[in-house]
């Protein structure tokens, strides 16, 4: 791993990863409790894309999410409590519990939220890019999603624009090998999504997405092409799932015990972790330590915020249909 | 009889029909393995989330000797195809003259009651039955969701299976052998003489259930399943209608030019039907919201067989 970040820096970016893992643990045993409904898709394993990319973003800058997206509100800087909240079904919620997992936005931080609909969110994503090339200021938008996601029209539609248009964009394909039940190996046309980018005539890069501080690197140079008026990036992240597509109880899993061990190997954290400790002790086992149950305080007290917020009132799934 | 679940009564029907014929093959972006060891890979294939392609693509292999079945899962999905369903599917047959036939069917299941938030809790069919030229049912036993997808499988036009959610796990009876059940027939699914509701998928059950507790209070409720949305089985639905005089119509969907509201109309422009009526029709459906996560919300927005039971009630008085 090689970088020019301090090591506050790069302190900053472990944070961040194991706070959305500690999130994500949580949220997957209260799942599991029966306290948070519906469905809970986990990013473990993911987070170095996250982090990695939004480190090089702007409070101004938006993002667009997909189904799994705790992360990338957190990495965005989203508030853990109104998170929390939100997953619990509470009005304090982002969504005052309207949304749930799956539908987390918070419009003032530039996360323009998560998405049940795969490739939902790449054209809407793509509007705030042009929205912000017509206002000139200098902002760019970053579309997340998934190696499934690239096989959807919009994926290409949007590209295409975004090229022609030059439009200040980074598209980042988190390919973690599976959509679902369905293996990326049977339904990529080619290995690399990113190789896709040479059809729209933009760069398109490989990083090893469990390396943050390489997700970075690629990020701040897509980032700086884009500000530039250069045009969009294509960054494809190889990356892994650790846990099953959803957090379901029985959910159908056809990965290989080898497969999921060789990534584990791998994960980002430890990763970091050992970079850190690596480099003249950037990192002592005491800290990190102290970093984690400083972690585990914060994701306990956004619980606690969310146990103490009231359910909505029922009738107030009436209100918001329209703005006023 | 057996007694086998709502889902499970749907893969056999599919599997019947391959057996039966090999011009039947599958898309969908999860491949049902149990399907895959007995059918292969070509047969039921495992796709990429394209939606909109598999769907042109299951219409162009029908106008092409095939008989496709595109399984959208979640009727949710099927909305990145609707160039495909209402510029192709719904208007391929008319608009070339009635050269060829499509004989594709589409599958997707409905409702909510799953805290899966708006995008992933939808009962759009009045959105498909306003479209001239496709053929829908929407079962709601394991029997019915056999023997009509069957029926549709075997159908030489564009069909849509649409599923409830809710009740995937229902176990009910299935014979052993071979059954259709015919499309565009309603089904009485309980005899009484004083109200009638109209139920559709997991209401008829809900009705079913008020119908027991109303009889308890001397109200003889009789429950009436359309069954198949397109062609609407409107006499047996007026039949009733007549025959009790008082209609609840229940329904998953919220009733802006829902369902609902076609059947209304379907009963109340039928001269005989409107004289026959004593109270004016009451429709039991969801709030006209996007369907909100939290539970109390959701719950709040969808019709149950207490309201079914308040609006009988009323009716009844
Ligand atoms: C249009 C559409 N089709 C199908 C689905 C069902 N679905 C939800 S997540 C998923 C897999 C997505 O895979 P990918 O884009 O690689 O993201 P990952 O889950 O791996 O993060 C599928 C098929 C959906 N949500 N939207």
């Amino acid at each position: 791993m090689t970088t020019t970040l301090t090591p506050e820096a790069q302190r900053e970016m472990l944070r961040q990863m194991q706070i959305i893992r500690r999130f994500e643990e949580r949220a997957s045993d209260d799942y599991i409790a029966g306290k948070i409904y519906g469905v809970v898709h986990c990013y473990i394993g993911e987070e170095a894309v996250a982090v990695g990319v939004c480190a090089a973003l702007n409070r101004d800058d938006q993002i667009i999410s997909t189904h799994r997206g705790h992360g990338h509100c957190i990495a965005k800087g989203a508030d853990l409590n109104r998170m929390m909240a939100e997953l619990y079904g509470r009005e304090t919620g982002y969504c005052k519990g309207k949304g749930g997992s799956m539908h987390i936005a918070d419009f003032g931080i530039g996360m323009l939220g998560a998405n049940g609909i795969v490739a939902g969110g790449i054209s809407i994503v793509t509007g705030a890019g042009l929205a912000a090339q017509m206002e000139g200021k200098g902002r760019v938008a970053v579309s997340f999603f998934g190696d499934g996601a690239s096989n959807a029209g919009p994926f290409h539609e949007s590209i295409n624009i975004a090229s022609a248009w030059k439009l200040p964009m980074i598209y980042v394909c988190e390919n973690n090998l599976w959509a679902a039940s369905t293996a990326a190996a049977t339904t990529l046309a080619q290995e690399d999504v990113a190789a896709r980018a040479a059809g729209y005539g933009i760069p398109g890069v490989v990083v090893d997405g469990n390396d943050v501080l390489a997700v970075h690197e690629a990020a701040l140079e897509a980032v700086a092409r884009a500000r530039a008026g250069e045009g969009p990036t294509l960054i494809e992240c190889k990356t892994y799932r650790q846990r099953r597509h959803t957090e379901r109880p029985g959910q159908v899993d056809y990965r290989t015990d080898d497969e999921i061990a060789a990534w584990m190997d791998r994960d980002p954290i430890p990763r970091l972790v050992e970079h850190l400790k690596g480099q003249q002790g950037q990192l002592t086992d005491a800290e990190w330590a102290a970093m984690d149950s400083e972690i585990m305080a914060t994701i306990q007290s956004s619980v606690d915020f969310a146990e103490a917020s009231p359910f909505p009132r029922p009738e107030a799934a009436l209100e918001d249909v329209f703005a006023d | 009889m057996r007694t086998i679940s709502y889902a499970a009564a749907g893969l056999e029907a599919i599997a019947e029909e391959m057996r039966r014929d090999d011009k039947v093959f599958h898309l969908s972006t999860d491949a049902n393995r149990d399907l895959v060891d007995e059918f292969g890979e070509q047969r039921i294939r495992g796709t990429p989330i394209a939606e909109g392609a598999l769907t042109g693509m299951g219409l162009g292999a029908a106008g092409s000797g095939f008989r496709p079945i595109v399984d959208w899962r979640m009727v949710t999905f099927s909305f990145v195809a609707m160039d495909q369903i209402v510029n192709q599917a719904s208007k391929i047959h008319y608009m070339f003259g009635g050269q060829t036939k499509f004989p594709v069917t589409y599958r997707a299941s409905v409702g909510g009651g799953t805290r899966l938030a708006a995008q992933h809790s939808q009962s759009p069919y009045s959105m498909f039955m306003n479209l001239a030229g496709l053929k829908m049912v929407l079962p709601s036993t394991p029997y019915d969701v056999k023997g009509l997808l069957k029926s549709l499988i075997r159908d030489d036009n564009p069909v849509i299976s649409f599923e409830s959610t809710r009740l995937m796990g229902m176990t009910g009876e299935v014979p052993d052998g071979e059954y259709t059940v015919p499309i565009g027939v309603a089904d009485v699914k309980r005899q009484g003489s004083d109200v009638t509701v109209i139920a559709l998928a997991w209401l008829v059950h809900e009705a079913l259930a008020a119908a027991e507790t109303l009889a308890a209070e001397g109200i003889s409720v009789e429950v009436v399943d359309p069954r198949t949305l397109v062609p609407m089985d409107a006499e047996t639905l007026r039949a009733s209608a007549r025959k009790t005089g008082r209609v609840v119509i229940a329904d998953e969907a919220g009733p802006t030019a829902g369902a609902s509201a076609e059947i209304a109309a379907l009963l109340t422009e039928d001269p005989d039907t409107f004289a026959a009526l004593k109270a004016p029709v009451r429709r039991v459906c969801a709030l006209q919201v996007p369907i909100p996560y939290s539970p109390v919300l959701e719950d709040h927005v969808f019709p149950d067989r207490e309201k079914i039971a308040e609006a009988v009630r009323d009716l009844a008085r």
